[in-house]
């Protein structure tokens, strides 16, 4: 392998580490902050030992997020100088302004969350706890500003044959950013309310005393929040699929598996075998007019093929291969899907626990949320796969190829030798994390009251 | 003055931000195995630095976006030519960032032996890269003409590079042992009051040595018009005098023209290099400036805007944060935060 190759694996492999740790900071920080808001108003000290219980799981998974982040900020400049000297008037100025606007709120705050319960008020140690969450979330907006551009280029000029901004208004309302923030954003707290739902049904199964009304209520809180966050983060995701027809036909193409044009109305595919060799699917599954429903929300509108836009792309940027990997855009948008829908159902299902008296004293419905943890996890890490290899082969879309992109003068033994040690490193990282997490998700509340 | 030029002195600022502060994290995460005798000792001088260390760090990183936005060539150009190093500072800075977290989620003895060696080497690293990086960029190295460095890790580790490095660890230790003194109390305050007067001496000796041999091997002292003779002076001086404070257990004192130490060398290296970033040791020409590695006037223009915001409302809220912690860490197991 090249250097190009082991630089694309090395900077997916460490950003999905990355993406692992953050959808759960984006959730939890705002849940915490929820419970101390609730102990605040009311003075009830077990939404203060709620916000302490989940702060505990939300801190280890936070300090795994920030050490993952800085490979991530350093990777532009290490392993992707082409791309750097190519975008950097563009692609800096989020980042820098990510860290002078977020990374500073939350990392200070967050130091004044932890220390700071016996050193201030109850008023400025919850205005701590919402400048984290507040933090945390400006930061996915402008690191999002920045993939949106890299998505959908706005308001720049090629200017010596690198790009240049035109319009920072632009950058900041590029239309595909609302979509992608909004889905991120959901699918944060999508996870926040699926582990907060796991570890307390691990708690009711064992009904430790006095121990289970505390678990019911962060059940209880966690459902909603949940259900709040995946009807979100699948309506926000069919309408930035309908934006996507516009902005990258051949994103939607691959995704559906659609190699010729349909002119007037297209089915949907559901499962396909893809013959990447002869440009077809050998075998697939279709519903009538299925596409076009999703689309436009009618019986008709046209849908374009890979092989049409092929064609296109070659009379518009030269000779080149612009179909992307359509068996992983395919797959990658089915689990993602299909996680989705499955969370929805479950997340109803535990709204409505309290209610209903078979679910209400069924040991197996808290028996699946437990493994059911893994969901947002599995419908994240897919979701980018799906965004960033759907993209392929361009950087940016439409004005940079990765492979102009990589640095010149990193030799593929330096960056085999990094790939190695950041995916055994960050890998173990990410297993004592997730270990510590577990450790401190099924700890007893009780304890941390009898210390106090 | 022209925007290129604001822009140069904003990150120098981030840059003397940076090892001011994290400075003193790093020494004193060099320190704690030596200092802390027994788990609630070591646990004392961690929350030394508990509340702030990430605060700091995010200096770096913000240092790191800077550079990228306003001079994108010197951001591609440096973070890929010094690639190697670069990686064993990410590990480095990894294991550091868990290891204050993730120490304290087990009673085990050898757990946390381990994450404290974690934190030793985690600052260790860093500190002696960033001196052996600077060093480098004072003498300058093997820039092409198509602004690429090819000459892989061991030309940067030359001697010159390697005596900056160590310069920067004993600076560092010093400036841990300085701000330790004042954070915590009894025993251990008094240990890291000698460790202090210790590293001063090498420190001193080390940065003497560093600036002579700086005086022949660069331009950085003696360029013509601005160059970093005055302030390299003046970090003489306030180390100097430092090394009196501490004998005299003028502990907040010390601490403060320590800080002033660093600060002034710092500006001696930007100084130095002004208005070149990276010097090419190949042909002056193909240095990279603050013209010909800037981004474009409008994108320095919107940054100019964004950082006259939001630089100062960060210095707030920072400084408000040593406020609320300005009490003393006392060795009580009853008062420590884990
Ligand atoms: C949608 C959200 C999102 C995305 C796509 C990314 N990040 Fe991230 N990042 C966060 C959301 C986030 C966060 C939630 O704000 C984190 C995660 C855990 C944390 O502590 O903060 C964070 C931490 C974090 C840090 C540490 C900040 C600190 O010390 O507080 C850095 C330097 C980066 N990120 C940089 C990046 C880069 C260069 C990315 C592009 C590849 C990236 N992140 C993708
Ligand atoms: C954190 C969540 C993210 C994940 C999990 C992710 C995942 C991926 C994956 C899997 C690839 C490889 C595609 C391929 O090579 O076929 C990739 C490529 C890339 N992504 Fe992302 N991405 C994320 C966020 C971002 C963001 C926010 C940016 C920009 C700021 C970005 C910039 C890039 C770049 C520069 C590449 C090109 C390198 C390459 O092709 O491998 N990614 N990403
Ligand atoms: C069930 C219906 C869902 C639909 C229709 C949907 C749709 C989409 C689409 C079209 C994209 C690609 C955006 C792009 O290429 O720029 C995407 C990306 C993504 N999805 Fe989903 N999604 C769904 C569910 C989920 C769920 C349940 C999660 C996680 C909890 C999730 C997490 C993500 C993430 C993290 C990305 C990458 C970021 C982005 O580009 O927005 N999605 N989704």
């Amino acid at each position: 392998m090249n250097a190009l190759d082991l630089s694309r694996w090395q900077f997916a492999i460490t950003t999905i580490y990355h993406f692992f740790l953050v959808p759960l900071t984006l959730g939890l920080s705002i849940l915490v902050a929820i419970f101390e808001s609730r102990y605040v108003a009311t003075g009830n000290e077990t939404y203060r030992r709620l916000a302490k219980f989940w702060g505990k799981v939300f801190l280890i998974n936070f300090a795994a997020g920030v050490v993952t982040g800085i490979v991530q900020e350093f990777h532009f400049g290490m392993n992707w100088s082409g791309y750097a000297r190519f975008m950097g008037d563009i692609f800096g100025a989020p980042l820098a302004i990510e860290a002078l606007l977020a990374f500073y709120l939350e990392s200070t705050f967050i130091g004044l969350w932890v220390f700071g319960w016996d050193k201030l008020s109850k008023k400025m140690h919850l205005a701590a706890a919402w400048l984290v969450a507040i933090g945390s979330n400006i930061s996915a907006l402008w690191i999002l500003t920045a993939n949106s551009f890299m998505q959908n280029p706005v308001g720049y000029a090629i200017e010596n044959g690198r790009a240049v901004m035109t319009s920072f208004l632009a950058l900041i309302t590029n239309p595909n950013l609302p979509y992608q923030f909004l889905h991120v954003l959901a699918a944060g707290i999508t996870t926040a309310g699926f582990l907060v739902l796991g570890f307390s049904a691990w708690h009711l199964l064992r009904k430790t005393g006095t121990e289970a009304e505390f678990f019911q209520k962060a059940f209880r809180w966690a459902a909603v929040y949940a259900l709040i966050g995946v009807v979100a983060v699948i309506f926000v995701g069919d309408a930035h699929g309908k934006f996507l027809g516009q902005t990258q036909p051949m994103k939607i193409a691959a995704t559906e598996a659609i190699w010729n044009t349909e002119p007037d109305s297209a089915n949907l595919v559901l499962v396909a075998d893809i013959n990447k060799d002869k440009n077809e699917n050998s075998f697939e599954i279709e519903i009538p007019h299925g596409l076009s429903l999703l689309l436009y929300s009618s019986w008709t509108g046209g849908v374009q093929g890979m092989n049409q836009l092929q064609a296109q792309a070659v009379t518009q940027y030269g000779p080149g291969d612009y179909i992307p990997n359509v068996f992983i855009t395919f797959w990658s948008f089915r689990i993602m899907v299909g996680v989705g829908f499955l969370m929805a159902l479950l997340a109803l299902l535990a709204v409505i626990r309290p209610r209903v008296k078979l679910l209400n004293k069924s040991q197996l419905f808290l028996k699946i949320l437990l493994p059911a943890m893994v969901l947002p996890y599995l419908a994240s890490t897919f979701g980018w796969i799906l965004t960033e290899s759907a993209r392929q082969p361009w950087i940016v879309y439409g004005l940079q190829k990765v492979q102009d992109a990589v640095s010149p003068n990193v030799t593929a033994g330096n960056v085999l030798f990094s790939l190695i040690l950041f995916t055994v490193l960050l890998g173990a990282l990410v297993a004592v994390t997730g270990w510590l997490m577990v450790k401190s998700g099924t700890s007893d509340p009780q304890a941390e009251k009898a210390a106090e | 003055m022209d925007l290129n030029t604001v822009w140069f002195i904003l990150v120098t600022i981030l840059f003397i931000g940076f090892f001011f502060l994290e400075g003193f994290d790093y020494g004193v995460g060099m320190l704690l195995p030596f200092l802390g005798k027994d788990d609630v000792e070591r646990r004392t001088i961690i929350n030394s630095i508990g509340p702030v260390w990430d605060g700091n760090e995010v200096w770096m990183i913000t240092a790191g976006g800077a550079l990228f936005a306003s001079f994108p060539n010197v951001y591609a150009t440096l973070f890929s030519g010094f690639y190697l190093a670069l990686v064993l500072m990410l590990v480095a800075l990894i294991l550091r960032g868990v290891a204050f977290e993730f120490r304290g989620k087990r009673e085990s003895k050898g757990w946390r032996a381990m994450w404290d060696w974690a934190i030793f080497i985690g600052s260790l690293l860093p500190a002696l890269l960033w001196g052996v990086a600077v060093a480098n960029l004072m003498r300058g190295f093997a820039i092409q003409q198509d602004m690429n460095y090819y000459g892989g890790l061991l030309p940067l580790l030359n001697p010159y590079a390697l005596l900056g490095g160590l310069v920067f660890v004993a600076l560092f230790t010093m400036h841990g042992a300085n701000f330790l003194t004042r954070k915590v109390t009894d025993s251990i305050a008094e240990r890291a009051r000698q460790a202090a007067f210790y590293f001063w001496i090498v420190a001193t000796l080390l940065t003497v040595t560093f600036v002579v041999w700086t005086f022949f091997a660069t331009d950085i002292l003696t360029k013509p018009g601005l160059n970093g003779l005055l302030p390299a002076i003046l970090a003489a001086a306030a180390l100097l005098v430092t090394g009196w404070f501490i004998y005299t257990r003028k502990s907040g004192w010390a601490f403060i023209t320590g800080a002033l130490a660093v600060v002034f060398a710092t500006i001696m290296v930007f100084a130095g290099l002004y208005p070149r970033i990276l010097v090419s040791s190949l042909d002056p020409a193909w240095s990279l400036t603050i013209t010909n590695a800037a981004s474009s006037p409008y994108t320095l223009k919107v940054m100019t805007i964004v950082a006259a915001i939001f630089v100062p409302i960060v210095l707030v809220y920072q400084g408000w944060t040593y406020w609320i912690f300005r009490k003393r860490v006392e060795t009580k197991p009853e008062n420590l935060t884990y």
